[in-house]
């Protein structure tokens, strides 16, 4: 096994540093857009609640295998051309969000409104509470949970490997499929996954036992 | 707290590698004691064909019967009853480009007939029969594209897409080596990919390329064939009493007529294509 | 694009048996994974010597790994230790492996949740361990997990899609098989399959959200 990766280490890496680069993209706008819709579903305006509720809902209850390969396969017909990695990475992100928006929100609801009351009433405009009152307290509370959703996040990113998308799954595929060495390759690529979401998941349980 | 979490990582980290390499190794020991398959075969009277499910003219789901269709399909029923008789039962086992090598190799299937072409480096995996089938390796490309032959893939820019797995990505890389190459699991995501423009041209064999031409206007096969690419039916390495039984049956079913039939059944008619040069 | 073909009674019952297969790998691996994943989240609980640490361990791995890897490991390795599997077999096996470790995890940090003089009350009123976790530690436990737990099942259903790599039969491996035969039907195949599993995932999480508004009201 060792001289499978040794003889491979290039091909291994190429797709370790895309698995790391697509995941940190993807959390990074997950990040915002779920913050955003978290917001947006805690507002006191009916209307902007319910669509921040349909986008929710919408990308929870559909698998992230088939947003990815619609944004591979349909959209460049419509809008514009997408690669693999990046129509990868949008559906990561989307999907992402959406379990990101549930979590904020959660953060937020448990925040209270008595604080969002006693904000106001020291002159502060809904916004201003929300930005420097509400959101630092929501976040400290959602910590663990969205560290997990990062967790998820990296093992989701495989499905770069359905699209084309260079990342460490698809690398593997095609080292397997030319060294007919299947299952110690794929150990070697579930080692490379372990050292991304080991030290995080233990970091995040951590965290959760303070 | 810190270095307690650090020295329980690596721990476990080592764990992974001593199990993970104990598992290869007896998986290694199972290979190497394995049973005769002939002899399996012959007792449990059923042969489990690897096949495919995603080629047209070889081996392709039906939606209407659900039911797989193609020569790959019709050949390995008739082999099966040319070796153990009329009650004979070939079990069809649906892999792609990317699992059939490995569901041999690990003892899911006992055989495959699943456009596997004969090559070197398969050959020190696997044993092959006598080939069934002459394929060449070509291009499919929208109608009004300006790719005519491989030359016009060799440039920079260029992207071709292809089945994981396939001897066709080795040969890209090696006839225009300018060319990218953008694998997918079988030839249902490779088709779909070229059309929604992730590639210009679509490369595997003729016969693939032509079945798959004959559904889709505004797609041609262009260039001839640039590769010689003889099909096999693959068994495990070693294999090799059973691989003679196969190569017996096929000599049998080429002279009673049967496998002439079954080529006129499935690629007469076919634009591009010589029965005569694959049945060579 | 052309919806009205696409959706012929021909394709529609082609993507039906697909939904169908989708379902019952679901329900089976849902059945199995539950028990399994308490099972688990029971033994790590109890702190017992090594078989709590190994077990921990041994959960802490799976769920860390990305479900697709377990999938090829099952598929792939499992015939090399003599078990001969079919895609089904294959997916169902790697689904309760990696949904069991998920729902594991959900199970300690629910009896974790439970106070701890509920446990040493009902040992002192002369219950057994077992009997203690069975009668009244579980039971608190389970109504506190109810909402994560559903929604690692919805979870569930929408990764059997990544068992169209083993080319299981579900709904979305049918589709593409429509599609990749006559690429028109591509998009009208990616809205109605998307459709379809937000119908089954959103009546499973509405489920979810009924019984937790039910049990909050108690």
């Amino acid at each position: 096994m060792w001289e499978l990766f040794i003889n491979n280490w290039q091909t291994f890496l190429i797709g370790f540093a895309n698995t790391v680069f697509s995941s940190i993209l993807a959390l990074i706008g997950s990040l915002v857009i779920g913050s955003g819709f978290a917001i947006l579903e805690t507002v006191p305006n009916k209307f902007w609640r319910i669509v921040a509720k349909i986008y929710i809902e919408i990308f929870r209850n559909i698998p992230l295998l088939v947003i990815a390969m619609i944004f591979y396969l349909v959209v460049p017909q419509f809008l514009f051309k997408v690669n693999g990695f990046t129509a990868g990475t949008i559906g990561l992100t989307l999907y992402t969000s959406a379990f990101i928006a549930e979590t904020v929100r959660s953060g937020i609801n448990a925040v209270g409104d008595g604080q969002m009351e006693g904000a106001r009433s020291n002159g502060m405009t809904y916004w201003q509470a929300m930005r420097y009152v509400i959101l630092p307290q929501a976040f400290r509370i959602v910590i663990p949970p969205l560290g997990n959703q990062f967790v998820n996040l990296i093992k989701n990113s495989s499905v770069l490997a359905f699209v084309a998308g260079f990342d460490l799954m698809y690398q593997g595929d095609i080292v397997a499929s030319n060294t007919f060495e299947t299952i110690p390759t794929y150990i070697i690529i579930g080692i490379f996954y372990l050292i991304l979401t080991m030290p995080l998941s233990y970091y995040m349980q951590h965290l959760e036992n303070k | 707290m810190k270095s307690k979490i650090k020295r329980f990582f690596l721990l476990a980290l080592a764990l992974v590698l001593a199990v993970s390499l104990s598992a290869c190794e007896s998986s290694g020991q199972a290979a190497s004691s394995q049973v005769n398959t002939w002899k399996q075969v012959e007792k449990s009277k059923t042969i489990i064909w690897g096949v495919r499910n995603d080629t047209r003219l070889f081996g392709l789901m039906d939606i209407k019967s659900a039911k797989l269709v193609g020569f790959d399909i019709d050949l390995a029923k008739a082999i099966t009853k040319q070796l153990l008789g009329k009650d004979g039962k070939a079990v069809l086992f649906q892999t792609s480009s990317k699992t059939k090598i490995p569901v041999l190799k690990n003892g899911n299937v006992d055989a495959l007939m699943a456009t596997v072409t004969i090559t070197p480096d398969r050959k020190k995996q696997v044993t092959f029969s006598d080939p069934y089938f002459n394929a060449g390796q070509s291009l499919l490309v929208k109608s009004d594209s300006k790719i005519k032959s491989i030359k016009d893939l060799n440039k920079n820019g260029i992207t071709v897409v292809a089945v994981k797995g396939t001897t066709a990505v080795a040969n890209i890389h090696k006839f225009a080596p300018k060319a990218r190459v953008l694998e997918f699991d079988d030839y249902g995501q490779c088709f779909t990919a070229l059309k929604a423009g992730q590639g210009q041209a679509m490369s595997t064999d003729n016969g693939i390329l032509a079945g798959i031409a004959a559904e889709n206007k505004g797609y041609s096969v262009v260039g001839g064939t640039f590769t010689h690419e003889p099909y096999g039916i693959a068994v495990d390495k070693g294999q090799t009493e059973f691989a003679q039984k196969i190569n017996q049956a096929l000599k049998e079913l080429k002279q009673n007529g049967t496998y002439n039939k079954l080529m006129h059944k499935w690629f007469d008619g076919i634009p591009g294509f010589s029965i005569k040069e694959a049945a060579r | 694009m052309d919806f009205v073909n696409a959706l012929s009674w021909v394709n529609f019952r082609f993507l039906l048996q697909g939904l169908w297969v989708t379902i019952y790998v679901s329900l089976i691996s849902i059945a199995l994974s539950f028990l399994i994943g308490l099972l688990l989240g029971t033994i790590r609980y109890t702190k017992t010597p090594i078989i709590s640490k190994l077990v921990g361990f041994i959960v802490d791995v799976v769920r860390n790994l990305p479900l697709l890897l377990i999938i090829f490991f099952t598929y792939f390795g499992l015939p090399g230790i003599g078990v001969r599997v079919n895609s089904l077999v294959a997916s169902i096996i790697a689904l309760v492996i990696f949904e069991s470790a998920m729902i594991s995890e959900i199970v300690r940090s629910g009896i974790n949740a439970v106070d701890e003089g509920q446990m040493e009350g009902a040992r002192s009123n002369g219950m057994n361990f077992v009997q203690a976790m069975f009668y009244v530690v579980m039971p608190q436990a389970l109504l506190k997990m109810i909402p994560t737990l559903l929604s690692q099942f919805v979870s569930l259903v929408k990764d059997t899609s990544l068992a169209t790599i083993i080319i299981l039969p579900e709904l979305l491996y049918h589709a593409q098989i429509v599609y990749s035969q006559n690429t028109n039907y591509m998009i009208p195949m990616y809205l109605i399959i998307a459709a379809m599993y937000f119908v089954v995932c959103f009546c499973l999480s509405m489920f979810a959200s009924y019984l937790q508004r039910k049990f909050d009201s108690r």
